[in-house]
């Protein structure tokens, strides 16, 4: 059997559309093509280059675990309630999005930071939070729990209130209806969410570095050894580069991979 | 908990409830252990009641009583999981992520039953209603039947003392919906039941009682025989398949349009002025294509609109008025939507009754 469309794709859209797609990979391409193979092991396999894969890693997971955490419940507030100001209480929730991530670690500074708005309380609690790996968990956090928010809230409101209607109606408190209904019906869009807020922490550059600077070992991720190799050592950052790219596209494919097919 | 397949009646129904912005005005109630059919066209605001009963919508004004109970009220609200009351919709929406055994074991598992119990219970319930065999399918692999009985099944699972159904039927194909009005008929029996429905047939097979509701008020409330046989309302006439004209008294009842219907009486002789119904079968009503002359009959000239087959004769409806014809008359008299015709009906064949149930 062979499915024919019934409304055609205009020939025409093909050409911005493979435009586009060379676009993205192109890049790739010419990036992969300088990689230095005969030493790529040495490069990649170097101590500073290990510690600042195994930071990014840590890290990446923990915040991607944060914006669960947090963004679940987040995003049951926008989808399920009503209430004055929630349309603007949205737009800001998702200004890091917009927001230029160096711009997001000033605000993150004049937060935490020794003479930010909490830094100096905390400073008497013993807690110093920026230029740790503490902070470099914050930063990606704050970058990316807009996309799991984003994500989540799609998929409760496309998955709707009706199930939920049901279970309480069978007897099942709000807190039975979330774990048992909402959650299980809704979990592709949180996977998918969870999986966006990962490479996004794991990219994630313009924040850390403003807020938790860049010493090797606590706070330098992979995205920062690459920039800072970038004139000393081109090779190395190309071979980092390249193994950050296998890591999210790893990552990315296993979560797909995971998910059942409907 | 005891989710025994033997329904204990112990819980009534009281609302008596105002939605403002919906202009809905209710007022009924339910013995425990009845089963109350609602009917009425739609936007009558069926749905809005069942809602309000289960807690979904907030009532502006009044209150409904459970058990005895004040669920909803100016001073008091009971959160729809407490009520115990189980709502059962069009479609089943079985939860996709769970098999059907898990499925009907919801309910049992939020009242605080352990796994091994709850499904205990759910297969009892399975059997019940006859789809023991589907306890590990997925319900994506269900027919619109099966679905359906799984739903019941699992409604009743979670022993509700008040049960909701919104017709249940109405989704379903023509074939498999007689058998699933059969397994209700079986555990709906002395339940505390809610029905919604468009369907004579559910109101007749399942339903203790019967209310009409139309534009968000009651209008009829009665034993199910009685209203589906001396119906007071057009729609409950329009679903008992009868014919119905409303006006006031002048010895015989004349309606808005000034016709004058003449009928036997039921019940007290009506004053002057007062709201009454002529009811009447559509065989009893026979069609010209002039007007006849003779016994004592009722005459209406009317623009035949519509022409349907229904069990080897014809139903001709002209407007609110329907007459059975045989498929022979229909060629004989030129009858087509938009010609000209007479309907006819002798007075004896007439009853004529008050228009409320309890004249005040």
């Amino acid at each position: 059997m062979t499915r024919v469309r019934a409304v055609g794709l205009p020939r025409w859209l093909l050409v911005p559309a493979a435009l586009g797609v060379t676009l993205v990979l192109l890049p790739l391409v010419a990036m992969v093509l300088r990689v230095p193979w005969t030493d790529f092991p040495a490069l990649v396999s170097g101590e500073s280059a290990q510690e600042a894969l195994w930071l990014s890693l840590r890290t990446s997971a923990l915040s991607t675990v944060l914006c669960v955490l947090l963004g679940v419940p987040m995003a049951m507030v926008l989808a399920r309630t009503s209430f004055r100001g929630q349309s603007v209480l949205r737009s800001l929730v998702l200004v890091p999005l917009v927001l230029p991530p160096v711009v997001g670690g000033i605000a993150l500074l004049y937060t935490f930071g020794r003479q930010g708005l909490l830094g100096e309380s905390l400073e008497l609690l013993g807690i110093r939070v920026a230029f740790s790996t503490a902070a470099v968990v914050l930063a990606q956090t704050f970058v990316a729990l807009p996309f799991l928010v984003l994500s989540l809230e799609g998929s409760l409101r496309t998955a709707g209130e009706r199930y939920d209607v049901v279970a309480a109606s069978l007897g099942a408190s709000p807190s039975t209806v979330f774990r048992r209904v909402t959650i299980p019906l809704t979990l592709p869009g949180l996977v998918s969410g969870a999986v966006l807020a990962f490479a996004r922490a794991l990219g994630e550059f313009g924040a850390t570095i403003t807020f938790a600077g860049s010493l090797e070992g606590v706070t330098r991720t992979l995205p920062l050894e690459v920039y800072l190799l970038r004139e000393s050592d081109p090779d190395g950052a190309v071979a980092l580069s390249l193994l950050l790219v296998v890591v999210a596209v790893v990552v990315i494919g296993a979560t797909r991979q995971g998910r059942a097919p409907r | 908990m005891s989710t025994s397949p033997a329904p204990v009646p112990r819980h009534g129904l009281e609302v008596d409830v105002r939605l403002e912005d919906r202009d809905v005005e209710l007022a009924l109630r339910l013995a425990p252990g009845e089963t109350l059919a609602v009917l009425g066209p739609n936007g009558a605001g069926k749905s809005t009641l069942l809602a309000t009963i289960a807690g979904l919508l907030r009532p502006d004004r009044g209150t409904v009583t459970l058990g005895g109970r004040e669920v909803s009220g100016p001073h008091a609200w009971l959160a729809p999981h407490r009520r115990r009351v189980a709502l059962l919709s069009q479609e089943p929406l079985l939860f996709p992520h769970l098999d059907v055994l898990d499925n009907v074991a919801f309910g049992p598992r939020s009242a605080g039953a352990g796994r091994r119990e709850a499904r205990e219970t759910a297969r009892r319930w399975l059997t019940e209603v006859g789809v023991e065999d589907l306890a590990g399918r997925r319900p994506g692999s269900l027919s619109g039947g099966q679905a359906q009985r799984v739903a019941v099944a699992r409604a009743l699972a979670a022993d509700p003392d008040l049960l909701l159904l919104d017709e249940p039927m109405a989704a379903l194909d023509v074939s498999v919906a007689p058998a699933l009005r059969q397994v209700l008929r079986r555990v709906l029996a002395g339940r505390s039941t809610v029905l919604v429905t468009h369907d004579v047939l559910d109101a007749l097979l399942l339903a203790d009682r019967v209310v009409v509701l139309e534009a968000g008020r009651v209008v009829e409330d009665g034993p199910t025989g009685d209203v589906l046989t001396r119906p007071r309302s057009a729609f409950a006439a329009r679903v008992a398949g009868l014919n119905l004209l409303a006006g006031r008294w002048e010895d015989g009842v004349r309606t808005p349009e000034g016709r004058l219907v003449h009928g036997s009486v039921v019940g007290p002789q009506p004053e002057p002025g007062q709201e009454m119904v002529a009811v009447f079968r559509p065989e009893a009503v026979s069609v010209f294509d002039h007007a006849p002359g003779g016994s004592p009959r009722n005459v209406f000239e009317v623009t035949i609109t519509e022409l349907e087959p229904a069990g080897g004769v014809v139903r001709v409806r002209a407007g609110a008025l329907a007459a059975d014809v045989t498929t022979r008359a229909v060629p004989d008299l030129d009858l087509v939507p938009g010609s000209r015709a007479t309907f006819t009906v002798k007075a004896t064949e007439v009853s004529v009754y008050l228009a409320s149930a309890n004249p005040t």
